[in-house]
């Protein structure tokens, strides 16, 4: 147990310094970016993806991967999007719980197609991934809903702070991280995501309800992105059929394996993800400072996943956990 | 990532009778892809009387043959065990590249082997990461998906890029009537189909997907295998990647994107098994044709491209529901 507690706090160290070389390297070439103004502008970056990332991390602990989160992101901005626009006498806070639940929702319904066919997530979230892209196309019939539409309370919840300046959005992404930390952490589900994604065949066999806990990640993974997508017409003002959260997977999912979750389940934690994506907001916000073109920022995201695996390759070697073990995964 | 298997009952077995004939004949998926085929132009016709002319079937053809030619190459990839969702970022990137050479003054032959080389150098990176680094193909292939893609992006920018008009038009250039693309796609099925069917390196290519360990110990250079798998894949998608360019005229960074659905779509609907060691080059032929005759029949009836979206997404879970329950009725 100590050794694997000083593994992850090596591993989270060197997030932490990495963050620091790339914003010292950037500073010294524009010092502009070492001030307040830069910090609130990563800050303001980085929730959408904490809280996707938040649920991709469980559901990578529990050896799955969820690519229709992107999708979800869309289809759950578009139906809040579309109750402003079309019911704007309904309160707008119920924006959240329709959001919120249709995410869980969809993310049920991978679970269920999953666990319950014994398939393979990458291939039934991938065409669930096309699957709620049309859907959000066909409910929204291709139109975009405009930022005058978007209640001027929820855009709001971007630029206005409760306290100490911080934006409400900023602070709900940090709230859901707590609450991951401690379900993860202090209850007993949450212990048996990582029971389960150790070893998958010994789960059961403790007593552990695969299909309770297979189900229970997928849902909590399109809720956290249906809250992402509520997010996003907060932050953006605008849902767009085809743009909002196309290829937010990718980022989210460099954000969680820089954050050091092993892709073979069993290992991850919420302070590392939650380093991993402000690595990664670091690294958006520095581009156009160093007036490198956004086009380039996909690129970048792949690069970060491979580098991970790199490093996690590395990391595993020099543990206990040879890949001798898992054999042929 | 593995299946989740519920603990083995040690349950003593004698040996399974032999299934009869006609059982093993037609309780196999590409038995279903040939039915769906079947009632798939059997409906299109209904629609529209076009799809009774084959020379219509054929040129709707041309519009996924790039697709379908990467298809094959991953259903070998797949049935030895592994997936690559990376091809159809690699067929844009390749292109990128071929056309970048060329605007930069390169004489053609020398942009195409550009193109190629690229693609068999993601190939070669995939290869690298998947069987030298031992990591999963799955998170390896979603990292490349992106950097291929983003890097296409970066050289292309968000403009698209001309290719001369003398590279343009393979889509509809004919060879004995039919199509080159189309004619590509069948001689490629058929040596594929031959290789993976009759000669001791497929053979080695399923027992490598149904058991790797065992494979290994039965004298089976897998990875040696494996490596040349994800170099032909890298290959050919470059190919694809420069086909799309020529039908195309121009070549942008999103070329061909969300194409792995299609590709993956046409290899499971052809009853290649997602955990590997099970699958034929004959099914992923059929269910290429079968998916041109269901995306050509909704162009047809005149659906929106979302409703598309909506219909592949659902084929493919079902159609890897189907296949799974095919297979576990027929354990061997």
């Amino acid at each position: 147990m100590n050794r694997i507690s000083r593994l992850l706090l090596r591993r989270e160290a060197g997030i932490l310094v990495m963050i620091a070389l790339f914003c010292l390297a950037v500073g010294a070439v524009k010092p502009h970016f070492l001030t307040l103004d830069s910090l609130q502008i990563v800050l303001l970056l980085v929730p959408l993806t904490l809280m996707g990332a938040m649920g991709q991390m469980m559901v990578i602990v529990a050896r799955h991967v969820d690519l229709s989160i992107g999708s979800i992101l869309g289809l759950t901005a578009m139906a809040s999007g579309m109750m402003f626009r079309y019911h704007p006498e309904v309160w707008w806070p119920l924006g959240f719980v329709l959001s919120i639940g249709i995410g869980a929702l969809l993310g049920l319904a991978n679970g269920a197609v999953v666990t319950f066919f014994r398939l393979p997530a990458i291939i039934v979230t991938l065409g669930t991934l096309n699957l709620y892209r049309g859907l959000t196309f066909i409910m929204s019939n291709a139109k975009q809903i405009d930022r005058q539409y978007v209640p001027v309370e929820l855009k709001a919840m971007s630029q206005t702070s409760p306290i100490f300046g911080i934006p409400w959005i900023i602070l709900m992404s940090f709230a859901v991280a707590l609450a991951t930390y401690y379900f993860v952490m202090h209850t007993r589900i949450g212990r048996q995501i990582y029971a389960l994604g150790s070893n998958p065949v010994a789960a059961p066999l403790r007593g552990i309800d695969v299909t309770k806990v297979t189900l229970l990640v997928f849902t909590l993974s399109g809720a956290l992105s249906g809250l992402a997508g509520i997010m996003y017409a907060s932050r953006w003002g605008f849902v767009n059929p085809s743009n909002t959260g196309a290829g937010f997977e990718f980022q989210v999912i460099a954000a969680v394996v820089i954050g050091g979750v092993s892709i073979n389940g069993g290992v991850g934690a919420v302070l590392g993800t939650a380093l991993g994506v402000l690595l990664l907001g670091c690294v958006a916000a520095a581009l156009p400072l160093l007036g490198i073109p956004g086009t380039t920022q996909n690129a970048i995201y792949g690069a970060v996943i491979l580098a991970a695996l790199l490093i996690d390759r590395l990391v595993r070697r020099q543990g206990q956990r040879g890949a001798a073990i898992r054999g042929a995964a | 990532m593995s299946p989740i298997e519920s603990p083995a009952v040690a349950a003593p077995r004698g040996a399974a009778p032999a299934r009869p004939m006609w059982h093993v004949m037609l309780v196999r998926p590409e038995t279903m892809t040939l039915a769906l085929l079947v009632l798939g132009v059997l409906v299109a016709s209904e629609i529209s009387p076009y799809f009774l002319d084959i020379r219509y079937i054929l040129k709707s053809f041309t519009l996924s043959a790039e697709f379908a030619i990467v298809a094959l190459v991953l259903t070998m990839v797949i049935i030895s065990g592994e997936i690559d969702l990376s091809p159809a970022s690699n067929m844009a990137l390749s292109a990128c590249l071929f056309a970048y050479a060329l605007q930069a003054g390169a004489p053609m032959p020398l942009a195409i082997g550009v193109g190629l080389l690229a693609g068999l150098a993601m190939g070669a990176l995939n290869a690298f990461m998947i069987i030298g680094l031992q990591l999963p193909s799955i998170i390896v292939t979603i990292g490349t998906l992106t950097l291929y893609r983003g890097l296409a992006q970066v050289i292309a920018g968000d403009k698209s890029i001309r290719v001369p008009e003398s590279f343009t038009g393979v889509d509809t250039a004919l060879l004995l009537g039919v199509p080159v693309p189309v004619l590509i796609f069948m001689a490629l099925s058929l040596a594929l189909g031959l290789v993976l069917g009759a000669t001791i390196f497929g053979r080695q290519i399923y027992l490598i997907g149904t058991n790797e360990i065992a494979a290994r110990h039965a004298g089976v250079r897998s990875r040696r295998i494996k490596t040349f798998l994800f170099l032909a894949m890298g290959l050919v998608s470059a190919v694809a990647g420069l086909m799309t360019a020529s039908r195309l005229g121009s070549v942008r960074y999103d070329l061909g994107i969300g194409g792995e659905l299609q590709m993956v779509l046409m290899a499971m609907l052809g009853g290649t098994y997602i955990f590997g060691g099970r699958g034929t080059i004959l099914g992923t032929f059929l269910a290429a044709w079968l998916l041109v005759i269901v995306t050509t029949g909704m162009i047809v009836a005149d659906w929106l491209p979302a409703y598309q979206l909506c219909v592949l997404g659902v084929l493919l879970i079902l159609s890897i529901v189907a296949t799974n329950i095919i297979y576990s009725r027929t354990e061997r």
